[in-house]
């Protein structure tokens, strides 16, 4: 090993962690549209037709309702499926077989029938696509009674939470940040190994002043935030929630205890969305310190818009900036 | 499909027409007393399945130890074929859970699934890894006139007649969805004749006649065994009862035409068939008529004396293991119920 670091795209480490889980386990399968020879539209499944073969990683029709019955299928038969739904926003054709089947199944066989299924989904904006090809979904399926939903942040946390992902007996909705796919990080092997327990948060910069809450690509855009704040003098602590479902609520409790404000940012629209959850379970657990409400910097209730308003959309560093001073302007007495 | 007759088939010997007709009599009773059950007040509701007990029992007799059936809720007499345990399998409807209370790993049947063809993709996901394993099981699709709309059926026919896995889908044409004819349900009048478009073999049968079911799903069966790839079958038969016991088919359609079809009860089809033969006479036939009261009994007894699920069990199946936040809510409840 060298020391330099390695530095390796989100990308290229799903297709790592891809190809370990299925020389590690012959019941690991990966299907979807274009997942063979193509290696997917994101080419996240590159080569590994031609590494394990057409039985280990297969092309299906472009039908997202039967990527996921099938999957429901080759898991009741011992399989452990990885499917591929190309984009976040086709997911809606699937939703029968993902709430009504996938999430139900281990509890409607009372255990007999457990579904270790992987959903990989390319997820949330920032890359100018087209209609349906922008949604934050986590709310929606964290609503669902026996989904697990997470979403990686960096190349080597991917790594980490897809293995961990494949290897749970339980239906996971992977969200891959797709604006994130082609950023090159140093891919760190303590990170990549690490087996934090599903559900676990990770804080990526530790803070005293306050804690910016999020997941996905915002991660980065508040550890951005977080290096401005600092030349005013304002310590920021960024929290990686990781897992969506399970939600780690010690490590929330934990940070914001510390800190005292709490500011989550998120993409999808606010109303209903993971951010209120959040919210409520901070109040829950830290009222008596809180210094000001918890503050919610989101996309809006609006349809995802096209890729030129996506800026107007996406929470922007101005924004996210805004609401810490808002926090920390509150005055408990001045409540308008 | 002449009507009133049945099927001559040297191949399905007298052991196996005996059989058949067994299981039908038996899935008959204990369909009559799941009615009886409901009206007074000892489950909740039922999905009758009277006049499909031929289309039902001899497409589950097609099946061996391996094989795995999928269905939706109406599926009884394909429970007894397969000797799913008739008490956990009524427990649905005593609501007590919602897939029954079965194991459906080892019976070789799929839960119970309020869906219509909700499972007809999970048949052909589960062939498709037959064929990965390189084992020989088939499965097979239950599914009504009415689920052969949904879209799902498309999906799951066009991806196992592309891979040639080893399905059977099994639709039972009933007539009926619901409130709905299939003239006004089925395009093209017929769901065997899609078969084609997918470049495999459909077949429509009458589906009251249990000696014809059981010869063409065993091939059916044998042929996607053989690695030739998916059937349609189309079991043309009739809902002889409510959807539900909570329908009221008076409101859509004729007695009269639910006397024509009385004429061609596919149980007492077979009684005359085997009648006629010298296979059954009176007191055979009294025989089997008491083995299924037996049966009906200590079902009826199981479901009467079946304790409620704990309402731990509300908790406990969610997850593999409970999550944290499953485990508190867990908590919470026993608290408020004090348990």
């Amino acid at each position: 090993m060298s020391d330099t670091p390695e530095n390796i795209s989100m990308q290229a480490a799903l297709n790592r962690a891809l190809s370990d889980a299925l020389a590690d386990d012959p019941s690991v399968l990966v299907l979807g549209e274009d997942v063979g020879k193509l290696g997917g539209v994101f080419r996240v499944t590159d080569g590994l037709q031609q590494r394990f073969g057409e039985s280990r990683v297969f092309d299906t029709p472009l039908a997202e309702a039967g990527i996921m019955g099938l999957s429901v299928g080759l898991a009741m038969n011992g399989f452990k499926p990885v499917p591929e739904i190309q984009f976040d926003g086709f997911s809606y054709p699937a939703m029968n077989q993902i709430i009504t089947q996938l999430a139900r199944m281990n509890y409607r066989t009372r255990g007999a029938f457990p579904m270790p299924v992987t959903l990989r989904l390319p997820s949330f904006g920032g890359i100018r696509s087209p209609e349906l090809h922008g949604e934050s979904l986590e709310s929606i399926f964290a609503h669902v009674p026996g989904l697990k939903v997470v979403s990686p942040s960096t190349p080597s946390e991917a790594y980490a939470l897809l293995r961990q992902s494949i290897a749970d007996p339980d239906p996971v909705i992977f969200m891959e940040p797709k604006s994130r796919y082609w950023n090159k990080k140093p891919f760190d092997p303590e990170i990549a190994d690490e087996r934090l327990p599903v559900g676990s948060s990770r804080v990526v910069r530790a803070g005293k002043h306050a804690t910016l809450i999020a997941w996905g690509a915002m991660v980065s855009r508040c550890l951005d935030v977080a290096q401005f704040a600092e030349e005013d003098g304002v310590d920021l602590e960024v929290l990686d929630m990781r897992w969506l479902k399970p939600l780690d609520t010690r490590g929330l409790t934990a940070s914001v205890r510390k800190t005292k404000r709490a500011i989550v940012v998120h993409e999808a629209p606010r109303t209903v969305g993971l951010g209120a959850e959040i919210s409520a379970l901070v109040t829950e657990s830290a009222f008596d310190v809180l210094k000001a409400p918890v503050a919610r910097v989101t996309g809006y209730d609006v349809p995802y818009p096209a890729g030129r308003l996506e800026d107007e959309y996406i929470p922007s560093i101005d924004r996210i900036m805004t609401a810490v001073q808002d926090v920390f302007s509150y005055r408990r007495d001045a409540a308008k | 499909m002449g009507a009133g007759a049945i099927t001559d088939n040297a191949t399905v010997g007298p052991d196996r027409m005996l059989s058949l007709y067994r299981s039908m009599a038996i899935a008959r009773a204990l369909d009559l007393e799941s009615v009886a059950m409901q009206r007074q007040g000892i489950i909740p509701g039922y999905a009758p399945m009277r006049g499909q007990e031929a289309a039902q029992i001899g497409s589950g007799a097609a099946l061996v130890d391996g094989d795995f059936a999928f269905g939706t809720y109406r599926e009884l007499g394909v429970a007894v074929a397969r000797g799913v345990d008739l008490v956990g399998y009524i427990a649905t409807h005593l609501a007590a859970w919602h897939g029954g209370l079965y194991n459906p790993k080892e019976s070789g049947f799929a839960a119970i699934n309020a869906v219509v063809a909700g499972s007809v993709l999970h048949a052909a996901g589960w062939a498709r890894g037959e064929q990965l394993k390189g084992s020989h099981g088939v499965a097979i699709s239950y599914f009504g006139d009415g689920a052969s709309s949904q879209g799902e059926v498309h999906e799951a026919m066009n991806f196992a007649a592309l891979e040639k896995s080893p399905v059977v889908f099994f639709c039972q044409n009933n007539g009926w969805a619901i409130s709905v004819p299939t003239e006004k349900q089925v395009a093209g009048g017929s769901v065997a004749a899609r078969a084609q478009g997918y470049g495999m073999p459909g077949e429509r049968i009458d589906g009251n006649d249990v000696v014809e079911v059981f010869r063409v799903t065993s091939e059916a069966v044998e042929r996607a065994r053989r690695g030739e790839g998916p059937t349609v079958i189309e079991a043309v038969t009739y809902r002889a009862g409510p959807h539900s016991t909570s329908d009221d088919p008076g409101r859509y359609r004729s007695l009269a035409e639910e006397n024509s079809w009385q004429k061609r009860d596919p149980i007492v089809l077979m009684r005359k068939r085997l009648q006629a033969d010298g296979q059954l006479d009176d007191a055979a036939d009294a025989r089997i008529s008491e083995e299924a009261a037996a049966v009906v009994e200590e079902v009826r007894d199981g479901i009467v004396h079946l304790a409620a699920q704990p309402g731990s069990d509300m908790f406990t199946f969610v997850f593999a293991e409970p999550t944290a936040a499953v485990q508190e809510q867990l908590e919470e409840w026993k608290e408020a119920s004090h348990v």
